[in-house]
């Protein structure tokens, strides 16, 4: 036998990263090892979960620390969220004569040592309405970041989908949500995350002027002020006759290289996400015509062995049974490969996903920098009305108290302009510096991630081959009598 | 490729004993359009007597092969004919490489099992197969007036036919004229049964090689998309994306090679499993035909002795007339016993030589599967465990 045993063995202890590969355990069903072939002939698995457990470790990784996280910093911090019990609720406020709304809660239970929480362990039960409100509250919150993107709220239409599956689609949705968001050095942090995993009742419903009244030191006080002044603009580019914006051009070619390449890979990506999803497929219509065609020689077998009138037959009914359950047990290792392909190449379409929030972060930029751009023009603008002003003031003999009352208004108005100027200059320099630290983190994890994940996919193919090649090896030996001497 | 007699137990190898071995080989497209066929060399080695000399090589095209057949057929009932590839309606893959292959390779195998046969190899036919020129060929073809040579030369329609025939005649639809013979009603309903069986085997065999390709397939459109991946990523993630993407590629190839091998290993003796098994059930139409006769002549006697002594009792001066064709009918009837008897004693002994020859078959199938299937694993195997070591020292780069 190869030595494969060993290197199942040795390979994932040695390495960190492996550890990582498996990060959403629960949702992948272990393969039930109780055989549903109504057969007797069929031995059950003997070997087969052996080998791989302490590779794949499904069940002891549950306290572990956080997943995906690289910095250092992090191994001592904890913060780990689930969510469950899907429940229905009544919803009294909103009924209209009899009855009232009907709408589902779920149990986020959280465990953490992080110091903000005073706590370990506490859950909350939350409705999806709380969470949508979370995200707005953290996009608001975090521009600049690549913030996760939260699960779709549309509930899908289809006969092909019971409630009950889409309930349980959402909640291991919701629970991989809240572990990207705790896997974010950053975000994780965040005081709008801790009052939803951790204040008991209904939140507060948020109306969106109410965002600049939450406290955060973190540059979102430019938000005040520069929409105070978008509001005076208006006024005056209407006085005017109407001003078009700027062209928003951004000139850092350092972000520009990294937005480009990271767009190619996103195409790339998403080409490879789909030949996955084929070479998926693939093994596992494999796995099942093997299957059944194993079954077939049970039958056969069956057939034999009760008509058997000859010796021969006797001998091919027994030939015939070690093909079916050779048949059977190479089904059942691919059945096995395939879930943990699965597992693996899942990285793929979590890294697609990856690729929206980036994309919310350039949009945070992008608004940052046309919000300069547009206070900017509209101060020379201001500045060369007061010019013009001031110019004609003087012209008038017997100075018009009107107009220099006007030339006051704008000088006011300017001096707002500049203050909100200051305002955009620092949002946007820090969007850009987050930005630029997000690419960094990103470009990290995505080589452990990506590389986790190849190495994941290449020695599980390499062990699921090498224990296939060993149950074809000792059929091909027990039939080795029948072995052609000329071919 | 010269293949010398397949079944074992008529191993004819040493020079002195008597030995004829024939091998089909050189597929060939003739003609143009849809006159176009394949034509094959058919090569005899052989020490017979009535053979015009120790070797000779002719040309044959499909179409002779079934004439021969027909004609064994015909002439050795009771005798499990080996069975013929099928005739192939589907006009595009007339004469695909892999379709000729494969049909070569069959259309071998049956000449060969028809040369190692105790019984068969005497045939004239085959005689005339294996010796006569193009002409001679061409003019026994188109003299035939064999029973099954009717409109259609479809092996499959002949089968069916026969298949419903004696289907009837099993269940009982038609007037029951069955032996009572229960060893034989259980080697029927086997027959039947086994046919159901193993078409359905060769059936999954097929979908395995299907399968096969498209993994074939998908593996190499994996590892091309993962190869574009890895060149617009930089450094080493690049590097090892690429080189995952080529040893996928690598792979792919190697499971399309597996597919090949499948067929004709595998997929290609359940067919022929499949059609042996079709045969047989076309020497059990005959068989019930040789019944049916017995039986009628045995009524007709029966009923003319009645008639004869009627005639003695009126001292009738047609009673010679009738005592004679009473005789005649005897003979006739003695002949449709032995005829019955004779089939009847050969199936005996081809189902013996059937089942051990199908288990050795059979046996071979499976062990160059076995083979064959671990060949690949390990392939695959070595071919990812090779990328391991690179992968660590890319990822710590």
């Amino acid at each position: 036998m190869m030595s494969y045993e060993k290197h199942g063995f040795e390979e994932p202890q040695s390495h960190e990263p492996i550890n990582s590969l498996v990060l959403h355990d629960h949702q992948f069903a272990e393969i039930p090892t109780s055989d549903a072939s109504p057969n007797s002939f069929i031995d059950p698995p003997s070997y087969a979960e052996a080998v791989f457990r302490s590779f794949d470790n499904t069940q002891t990784n549950q306290h572990d620390d956080d997943v995906s996280t690289s910095a250092p910093s992090a191994s001592h911090t904890y913060l780990k969220i689930s969510v469950n019990d899907p429940r229905k609720k009544h919803d009294l406020a909103d009924s209209v004569g009899s009855g009232g709304k009907n709408y589902l809660t779920y149990l986020i239970t959280t465990y953490t040592n992080l110091p903000e929480f005073n706590g370990t362990e506490f859950s909350v039960r939350r409705r999806f309405k709380e969470v949508v409100m979370l995200s707005d509250q953290l996009s608001e919150a975090y521009r600049g970041f690549f913030i996760p993107t939260r699960p779709d709220k549309g509930m899908v239409e289809s006969q092909v989908m019971q409630k009950h599956e889409f309930v349980e689609q959402r909640r291991v949705a919701l629970e991989k949500y809240f572990r990207k968001l705790a896997a974010h050095l950053v975000i994780r942090r965040s005081e709008d995350l801790r009052a939803f995993l951790q204040v008991q009742g209904d939140l507060p419903l948020m109306k969106t002027e109410n965002v600049a009244a939450v406290a955060d030191s973190r540059g979102k006080g430019g938000g005040d002020l520069v929409r105070r002044f978008k509001e005076l603009r208006q006024s005056v580019t209407y006085g005017w006759g109407g001003t078009k914006p700027p062209l928003v051009v951004e000139e850092d070619k350092d972000f520009l290289e990294r937005k480009t390449k990271l767009q190619d890979f996103e195409v790339q990506l998403s080409s490879v996400s789909l030949q996955a999803e084929s070479l998926v497929k693939a093994q596992q219509d494999i796995g099942e015509t093997m299957g059944q065609l194993g079954l077939v020689f049970v039958k056969l077998t069956k057939f034999e062995t009760e008509e058997a009138v000859f010796i021969s037959q006797k001998t091919r009914a027994k030939d015939t049974k070690n093909m079916a359950t050779s048949s059977v047990k190479a089904s059942r290792l691919y059945r096995e490969l395939n879930s943990k392909t699965i597992k693996h190449l899942d990285k793929l379409h979590d890294y697609l996903g990856v690729m929206l929030d980036v994309n919310n972060a350039y949009s945070d930029r992008s608004n940052a920098l046309l919000t300069l751009q547009t206070v900017v023009t509209e101060i020379s603008i201001l500045n060369s009305r007061i010019e013009k002003l001031e110019a004609a003031a003087f012209k008038v003999f017997g100075a018009d108290r009107s107009r220099f009352q006007k030339i006051d208004e704008l000088k006011e108005t300017l001096r707002v302009a500049e203050d909100a100027k200051n305002q955009a200059v620092k949002e946007y320099k820090r969007i850009k510096d987050t930005n630029k630290t997000e690419f960094e983190r990103l470009d990290e994890e995505k080589r452990e991630d990506f590389f986790g994940m190849l190495k994941g996919f290449v020695v599980n193919q390499a062990g699921y081959a090498e224990k296939m090649a060993s149950v074809w090896e000792t059929f091909a030996k027990e039939t080795s009598g029948y072995a052609q001497n000329s071919s | 490729m010269t293949t010398t007699s397949v079944n074992p137990n008529d191993g004819l190898q040493s020079p002195r004993s008597p030995f004829l071995s024939v091998s089909v080989t050189d597929p060939a497209k003739m003609g143009n359009g849809v006159q176009a066929y394949i034509s094959y060399k058919v090569i005899t080695k052989t020490n017979f007597p009535e053979y015009q000399g120790s070797e000779k090589i002719v040309i044959r095209r499909y179409s002779d092969f079934v004439w021969l057949y027909d004609r064994l057929f015909e002439k050795y009932k009771g005798n499990f004919i080996p069975p013929l590839p099928e005739k192939n309606t589907v006009e595009k893959f007339r004469f695909s490489a892999e379709f000729i292959e494969v049909r070569r390779q069959a259309l071998d195998t049956f000449v060969n099992r028809v040369a190692s046969h105790h019984q068969l190899q005497q045939s004239d036919d085959l005689r005339i197969f294996l010796e006569a020129d193009e002409q001679t060929m061409e003019r026994a073809r188109s003299q035939d007036t064999g029973i099954f040579k009717k409109k259609q030369t479809d092996l499959m329609q002949i089968f069916r036919d026969v298949q419903s025939k004696v289907t009837d005649v099993v269940m009982g639809k038609e007037k029951p004229v069955e032996e009572s013979n229960p060893e034989y009603e259980k080697l029927k309903r086997y027959i039947f049964e086994l046919e159901d069986h193993v078409a359905e085997a060769q059936k999954h065999a097929y979908r395995l090689v299907k399968r096969h390709r498209e993994l074939g397939q998908s593996l190499a459109d994996f590892g091309k998309a993962i190869k574009l991946l890895g060149a617009c990523e930089k450094d080493a993630l690049g590097t090892a994306f690429t080189e995952l993407g080529a040893k996928s590629e690598m792979l792919s190839i190697k499971l399309q090679r597996k597919a090949h091998h499948l067929l004709m290993n595998f997929e290609k003796p359940l067919k022929d499993y499949v059609r042996a098994v079709q045969s047989i059930k076309g020497t059990i139409a005959e068989r019930a035909n040789a019944f049916r006769q017995q039986c009628e002549l045995a009524e007709q006697i029966k009923l003319k002795e009645i008639d004869l002594n009627k005639l003695r009792i009126l001292r009738s001066e047609r009673m010679l007339d009738a005592e004679h064709e009473y005789e005649e009918l005897k003979a006739e009837g003695q002949e449709a016993t032995k005829r019955f008897e004779a089939i009847a004693l050969l199936m005996n002994e081809e189902i013996v030589r059937f089942q051990d020859q199908k288990t050795q078959d059979l046996g071979r199938a499976f062990h160059e599967f076995a083979k064959g299937q671990a060949r690949l694993a390990h392939a695959i195997a070595d071919a990812w465990r090779s990328l391991i070591p690179k992968l660590d020292s890319l990822s710590v780069s």
